[in-house]
C-alpha cells in the first residue's frame, strides 16, 4: 500500500509538472507593454511553485514508501523535533515568499501607482447587462456630459449622452474598444447596473466596472491585431456572453476613426473589425 | 489498560477544575425523544452535525456533477431534468440561469453546510470534551440548540430549490452574492434575484447565529474544563485547531450576519449601503431611482472579511486531524508540536488581515492591494511549517497504512499542491490575469473541496469505531480511496491550465450550436474542449466512488466488526473509554493525564505507545500484552489476524 501510495504521488507530480510544461495550456502572446513583465513574474513564481509542489510530493512519496511498517517488530524514531531545523526551513520559506512577494508588486505598481500618462488615448467604457459601451470623445477630445436619466436602450443611447451638451455632438460610442498601437490608453471604467470586469487575455488585463464608481486604469498595447474582450464578474445570466472585441489600430488607421463624425464612425468600427481577424498565436 | 487513578479521587483547586464534576452536569437522558432528537449529549449532536453535512454534501455533489455536465454538453436533452424543472431546463436543456443557481447552491451548501459543521461542528463537538477529559461541553443547551439552528439554516437553503423561480433551483448570485446584482437583481429581471435571493439570506443568518452558539462552547470548554494534569500543551492537536476555528469563528460570523441584514435592508426596506445612484436598467426604470450613495465594494470588504477567515475554519479542523492520524499510525510523536501549535495560532491571525487578496480588481485603492498582497504572502509561512512537520512526522516511521491513514495522507499531498498555488494568486500583478479564473477554482477546490474533504473522510474512518462501537470495513475504505484520491487530482489539476489560458469562472457554457454548428464562444480558450471533458469524465467517476463510503458508512453502522476501546493503539483520551463512551464519557472515572498526547514508540516501553493516562511509575510494571481490554493491533484487525 505505501509502495502504490508512493507510486501514485510520484506519477501524479510528473505529470502535474508536464501538463504546466507541455505549451499547449499558456496565455495567448502579449500584446501589452507590461505583458513580458507579467510574464516573467508569472514564469518565475510557477517555477518556485513547481519546484516547492515537486519536492514535498517527492518527499512524502520517498517517507510512505521507505517508512512504512514491515512487520520486523522495530520502533518508529522517538522525537519530537528539531528547533534547529524548524528555525532553518521557516527562515528560507519566509525569505523566499517574501520575495516573490515584492517582486510580485512590480508590474501593479507600474500600472496602478501613476496616473495614464499624459499623451495617453482615453475612452470612457460603461458595462452594462449584457453588452459593453465604449465612449469616444470625437474630433473635440472633450466627453460629452452623460445623464443617467437619458438612458434609453430603445433610442439606443446606452450611456445617457446628453444631446444638449455641444461637446456631445461628435462623440461615439460603440460595443468596440478601439486603441492605437504603441500609445496608451486610459480607460474609465463604470458600470450602470451591476458590476462587471473587462478581461483581455493577451493584454494581461482586467479591471472590475462597478457602478457609482469611475475606475481610470491606463495600458499600452504593443500589437496591431483584434482581441476579444469577455466579461470577469458574475453580471446575471449573460454573463458567458458578454463579449465583445478590442482593436488595437496603426497610428494612421486610429487617427482616421476617431476624427469622424458620430454618423461614420460604427461603420468604420465594422470595416475595422473585419480588416483584423482575431488571432492567437 | 486499567488505569492507576483512583476512580474517586477527587479534584484540588487550580487550572484544571472548572465546572467539571462527576456526571455533575446532566443525568443519562431517558426516552428516545431526549436521547436521540433534543438531546444536549455533546456526542448525539457532534453525530447529528455529521448527518447534516452527510446529506447537504450529496446535494451539493450531485448539483457540481450537473454542472460539469452542461459544461462539457451544453444545449443537450437531459430527459430527466426537463421533467422535474421544465422550466429551468425547457425541453431538458439547462437554461444559464439554472446553471448559475446551481453554482450557488454547489458553493452555499458545501461551504456552509459540510465545510463549516462536519469538521468543527461534528467532530470537534464529539471529541473535544472526551480528548480533554470533560464529561461533557461547558454549555450543553447551548450546544443542542446550535445544531438545530444550524438545521434550520439548512431548511431555509433547501427550500430556496423550490421557491426561487421557476426557472432556478436556488438563487443566481454566487455564493458570495455581490451586490448590486444581489441588491436590485429582481428590479432588473434577473432570474433567482428574487425570493431566491431572500432565501439566501436569511438561511445564511440563521446559520451565522448557529455558529456564534457553537464557537463559544468550544472556547470556554477548552480553557475551564481540561481535566487534571491536562496542561494545554499536553492536548492533541485536534484541540488547539478546534479551538483556534471556534476563536475564528466568534470573530468574522458576525460580520456575515451584519452584512446579510443590510444587504436584505437595501432589498426589502429601501437603504442604500451598497447601491449606488444613477443606476438604470435601460428603460428608466422607476424603482432604481429610489438608490444613492450606498458603495458595492463595502459588500465586498464585509464579506471578505469573514469570507477568509471562514476558509481557515475549513481546513483548520482538518489540519489537526491530520496531525492527530499521522502520529498515532505513523508510531511516532508528533513532529515540533509547539510549531504546529504556533502556526496554528498564526494561521488564525494572519487569516484576518488578508481578507483583501480577493478584492485586488474591485477598485478598491492599489495601494491597499499592495499591503494586503504581502500578508497574503505571508500566511504561505506557518503553512509551510505545517507541512515540514507533517514530512517530520513521518520521517523515520513505522507506518501502518489503514484507511484513516491513508486519507490522512492524501491531506498533505492535496494540501501542499492547493495551497502552493495561493503563491500565484496572492500576489497583485498575477492577479490581472488569473482574478476570477478556473486558476482560482483550481487553488480553492484542492484545498477546501478536497483537502478538508479527505481530513474529514480520515476523522470518519479514524473515529467511526469509537463514535458507533462498531469497525468501517477496511477494505471498502481502501476501495473508496484510491479512486477518490486519483480522481480528485484528475478533476482539478487540469484546471490550473484552463485558469492560464484564461477561462472564466461562473460562466454556464463555453461553446453553442449555432446554425447547427458547434462553435466556441470565446477563440482564446478553442485548447480547452479536450481538458473540459476529461475533467467531467473525472467528476462523475469520482462522485461515483463515493457511494462505495456511503455504503460503508451504512453497512457498518449495523453490521460492522464490533470495536475495542482501543482498536488503533492510540493515546489519547478517547481511546480510553469503551466504544462507544457511556453516557458521560468516562463511567463515573476521572481521567487524570500525565503526559503528552502523542507518545509512541517511546523507548524502553513496553509497547510502542503510552496511553496519557499512564503514570510513570507503573510502566515498570505495565501487565504484559494481551490481558487487558483495551488493546487491539492498531491497524483495526481488532486483535483477528
Amino acid at each position: 500500500m505505501g509502495r502504490a501510495l508512493a507510486a501514485f504521488i510520484w506519477v501524479m507530480t510528473i505529470l502535474s509538472v508536464w501538463m504546466f510544461l507541455d505549451g499547449r495550456w499558456w496565455f495567448p502572446k502579449s500584446i501589452s507593454e507590461h505583458g513580458p513583465a507579467y510574464d516573467q513574474q508569472f514564469v518565475l513564481t510557477i517555477i518556485v511553485v513547481g519546484v516547492a509542489f515537486s519536492a514535498a510530493q517527492i518527499a512524502l512519496g520517498y517517507a510512505v514508501w521507505r517508512f512504512r511498517d514491515t512487520g520486523d517488530g522495530s520502533r518508529a524514531v522517538y522525537s519530537h523535533g528539531n528547533n534547529r531545523m524548524e528555525i532553518l526551513w521557516t527562515a528560507i520559506t519566509a525569505v523566499i515568499f517574501i520575495t516573490v512577494a515584492v517582486l510580485g508588486q512590480r508590474v501593479w505598481a507600474g500600472l496602478h501607482f501613476q496616473p495614464a500618462p499624459p499623451d495617453s488615448n482615453r475612452v470612457r467604457v460603461v458595462a452594462q447587462q449584457f453588452q459593453w459601451n465604449f465612449h469616444y470623445p470625437g474630433a473635440d477630445g472633450k466627453f460629452g456630459r452623460t445623464d443617467p436619466a437619458r438612458i434609453s436602450d430603445e433610442s439606443l443611447n446606452f450611456i445617457g449622452l446628453d444631446s444638449t451638451d455641444p461637446a456631445a455632438a461628435d462623440d461615439s460610442v460603440v460595443a468596440t474598444l478601439v486603441t492605437q498601437v504603441n500609445r496608451p490608453v486610459e480607460l474609465n471604467l463604470t458600470a450602470r447596473d451591476v458590476t462587471h470586469s473587462l478581461w483581455v487575455p493577451p493584454l494581461r488585463f482586467k479591471q472590475d466596472a462597478v457602478p457609482g464608481l469611475d475606475i481610470k486604469v491606463h495600458f499600452k498595447p504593443l500589437t496591431v491585431g483584434q482581441y476579444e474582450i469577455a466579461c470577469a464578474e458574475l453580471c446575471g445570466q449573460q454573463h458567458y456572453k458578454m463579449k465583445s472585441f478590442m482593436l488595437v489600430l496603426p497610428e494612421d488607421e486610429y487617427r482616421q476613426l476617431v476624427a469622424l463624425p458620430q454618423a461614420q464612425f460604427q461603420t468604420q468600427v465594422t470595416q475595422l473589425v473585419r480588416k483584423y481577424p482575431v488571432k492567437y498565436d | 489498560m486499567a488505569e492507576a487513578t483512583d476512580p474517586h479521587e477527587v479534584h484540588e483547586g487550580g487550572e484544571h477544575e472548572g465546572a467539571h464534576g462527576h456526571g455533575a452536569h446532566h443525568h443519562p437522558p431517558s426516552g428516545f425523544i431526549r436521547k436521540y432528537i433534543f438531546s444536549i449529549d455533546h456526542k448525539v449532536i457532534g453525530i447529528q452535525y455529521l448527518l447534516l453535512a452527510l446529506v447537504s454534501v450529496f446535494v451539493g455533489l450531485t448539483m457540481s456533477v450537473l454542472m460539469r455536465m452542461n459544461l462539457t454538453w451544453p444545449g443537450t436533452q437531459w430527459p430527466v431534468l426537463g421533467t422535474l424543472f421544465p422550466d429551468g431546463a425547457p425541453n431538458g436543456v439547462m437554461s444559464p440561469e439554472f446553471y448559475l443557481s446551481l453554482v450557488t447552491m454547489h458553493g452555499t451548501i458545501m461551504v456552509f453546510f459540510v465545510l463549516t459543521t462536519a469538521p468543527q461542528g461534528g467532530f470537534g463537538n464529539y471529541f473535544l470534551p472526551i480528548q480533554v477529559g470533560a464529561d461533557d461541553m461547558a454549555f450543553p443547551v447551548l450546544n443542542m440548540l446550535s445544531f438545530w439552528t444550524t438545521l434550520a439554516g439548512l431548511v431555509v437553503i433547501l427550500a430556496a430549490i423550490f421557491f426561487s423561480g421557476n426557472s432556478v433551483v436556488g438563487p443566481t448570485g454566487g455564493w458570495t452574492g455581490y451586490p448590486p446584482l444581489s441588491a436590485i437583481g429582481d428590479i432588473l429581471n434577473v432570474p433567482g434575484q428574487g425570493m431566491g435571493m431572500n432565501l439566501w439570506i436569511i438561511s445564511i443568518a440563521i446559520f451565522c447565529v448557529a455558529s456564534l452558539l457553537g464557537a463559544l462552547n468550544f472556547i470556554v470548554t477548552l480553557l475551564n474544563l481540561r481535566t487534571r494534569g491536562m496542561s494545554l500543551m499536553r492536548m492533541p492537536l485536534t484541540c488547539w485547531a478546534w479551538f483556534t476555528t471556534a476563536i475564528l469563528a466568534l470573530l468574522s460570523f458576525p460580520v456575515l450576519l451584519a452584512a446579510g441584514i443590510l444587504l436584505f435592508l437595501d432589498r426589502t426596506a429601501g437603504t442604500s449601503f451598497f447601491v449606488p445612484g444613477g443606476l438604470s436598467n435601460g428603460s428608466g426604470i422607476e424603482a432604481l431611482r429610489n438608490y444613492s450613495g450606498g458603495s458595492p465594494i463595502l459588500w465586498q470588504h464585509l464579506f471578505w472579511f469573514f469570507g477568509h477567515p471562514e476558509v481557515y475554519i475549513a481546513i483548520l479542523p482538518g489540519m489537526g486531524a491530520t496531525s492527530h492520524i499521522l502520529s498515532t499510525f505513523a508510531r511516532k510523536p508528533v513532529f515540533g508540536y509547539r510549531a504546529m501549535v504556533f502556526a496554528m495560532f498564526a494561521i488564525g491571525l494572519l487569516g484576518f488581515f488578508v481578507w483583501g487578496h480577493h478584492m485586488f480588481l474591485s477598485g478598491m485603492s492599489p495601494y491597499t492591494g499592495f499591503a494586503f498582497s504581502i500578508l497574503t504572502l505571508s500566511i504561505g509561512v506557518p503553512s509551510a511549517i505545517k507541512t515540514f512537520n507533517w514530512l517530520g512526522t513521518l520521517w523515520g516511521a513505522r507506518i501502518r497504512f489503514t484507511t484513516p491513514m491513508l486519507f490522512a495522507i492524501g491531506f498533505v499531498s492535496l494540501f501542499v499542491a492547493g495551497g502552493i498555488t495561493g503563491l500565484v494568486l496572492g500576489q497583485t500583478s498575477l492577479d490581472l490575469s488569473m482574478h476570477d479564473t478556473y486558476f482560482v477554482l483550481a487553488h480553492f477546490h484542492l484545498v477546501m473541496g478536497v483537502a478538508a474533504i479527505f481530513g474529514m473522510f480520515a476523522g470518519m474512518y479514524f473515529w467511526f469505531p469509537k463514535m458507533f462501537g462498531r469497525m468501517m470495513s477496511e477494505r471498502l475504505g481502501k476501495i473508496h480511496f484510491w479512486p477518490t484520491m486519483i480522481g480528485v487530482y484528475a478533476i482539478f489539476v487540469p484546471m490550473h491550465a484552463m485558469g492560464i489560458v484564461g477561462m472564466p469562472r461562473r460562466y454556464s457554457q463555453f461553446h453553442e450550436v449555432i446554425n447547427g454548428q458547434d462553435v466556441m464562444i470565446y477563440e482564446f480558450l478553442r485548447t480547452t474542449p479536450g481538458l473540459v471533458k476529461m475533467v467531467t469524465w473525472a467528476a462523475i467517476l469520482t462522485a461515483f466512488a463515493q457511494l462505495i463510503f456511503l455504503y460503508n458508512f451504512v453497512y457498518s453502522l449495523f453490521r460492522g466488526e464490533r470495536a475495542s476501546d482501543n482498536p488503533w493503539e492510540a493515546t489519547t483520551l478517547e481511546w480510553v473509554t469503551p466504544s462507544p463512551p457511556p453516557h458521560d464519557n468516562f463511567g463515573g472515572k476521572v481521567p487524570v493525564v500525565y503526559r503528552g498526547a502523542y507518545e509512541y514508540s517511546v523507548p524502553g516501553a513496553p509497547q510502542d505507545f503510552v496511553l496519557q493516562t499512564t503514570p510513570d511509575e507503573t510502566e515498570a510494571n505495565a501487565p504484559p500484552h494481551g490481558e487487558v481490554s483495551a488493546q487491539g493491533q492498531g491497524d483495526g484487525s481488532n486483535g483477528h489476524r
